[in-house]
């Protein structure tokens, strides 16, 4: 038989937050994508308005970079891996390194 | 050149009519993609257990050679190695199926569509794709031109280099057929984005 599971405090809000949203998820530019395309994969996968995907394409396109997403690491990898399926270059990394 | 494609306004699915040349093209691009993306495939260790084999998660942990491939499954870690070769184990066969699939799902299309083996020419190939199916269509576009891109070294900004080639110049010719699947997918973005 097993013993029950080990009752644990419940973390402070503010900790839940830090520990929740530490990752970004980052959109590279490249010479390929078309700008129409990037911003109707925004909008499909982050179920982001259209103009929200713009802005970010924009930034893609621009500054060569942008941050779409921000989450746990396991949701951040879950983004990147759709990013990589719908051929945009994506990397993650801490939120506080970008 | 065809019309690319085009929101048909009562049903709202992608329409679009190739020349059999057109058709026969994308069936070639596309089984190339195919052919790529099972090259240099992680094999999973002959002889072990089955109940091992079974849980075998073995897929790559370093980059592919092929820049190609390189491209169509970019680093997720650039600054950690060990995380991106763990996110590289448990992403890039499912990546690697989903994009062959998606490349397959364009010649079944095509051939449910009426291309044949041997096309002749005068024929025209309609296809019609709902939108689940315009979204796989999107993706393979962009693999293919990531693949040409790739191979041709196209950089931002370069396209008067490109016009500048001779027109028997092969890699002229292959950057046409880049550019004739941009606007493809440009049209097919149109026809379908809301």
């Amino acid at each position: 038989m097993s013993t029950s599971p080990v009752e644990l405090d419940e973390p402070e809000v503010d900790e839940i937050t830090q520990l929740a949203r530490p990752w970004v998820t980052i959109v590279w530019n490249d010479p390929v994508n078309l700008m129409s395309y990037v911003a109707f994969v925004f909008q499909q996968y982050f179920g982001y308005g259209k103009k929200k995907a713009e802005k970010l394409m924009l930034e893609v396109h621009e500054d060569g970079r942008s941050v779409v997403s921000t989450g746990s690491r396991e949701e951040m990898e879950r983004d990147v891996q759709a990013m990589h399926e719908y051929g945009l270059w994506a990397t993650l990394q801490k939120a506080d390194q970008t | 050149m065809s019309q690319g494609f085009r929101r048909h306004r009562k049903s709202g699915v992608a329409l679009a009519t190739f020349t059999a040349f057109e058709a026969d093209l994308l069936r070639s691009l596309a089984g190339q993609l195919i052919e790529l993306l099972r090259s240099e495939e992680a094999v999973p260790q002959a002889g072990v257990d089955p109940l091992e084999e079974l849980f075998n998660f073995a897929g790559p942990t370093t980059e592919p050679e092929d820049p190609v491939l390189a491209r169509l499954f970019p680093t997720a870690y650039p600054e950690d190695d060990e995380a991106a070769s763990d996110f590289r184990r448990f992403t890039e066969t499912t990546l690697r199926n989903g994009k062959a699939a998606a490349a397959a799902a364009i010649i079944d299309a095509l051939e449910e569509s009426g291309l044949p083996a041997e096309p002749e020419d005068g024929l025209f190939i309609d296809v019609e794709l709902d939108a689940p199916t315009a979204m796989t269509w999107l993706r393979s576009f962009t693999d293919m031109r990531l693949a040409i891109a790739t191979r041709l070294n196209i950089e931002e900004g370069d396209e008067d280099y490109w016009q500048s080639l001779p027109e028997d110049d092969p890699r002229g010719q292959v950057h046409d057929i880049y550019d004739w699947i941009g606007y493809l997918q440009e049209t097919l973005v149109h026809a379908v984005a809301r």
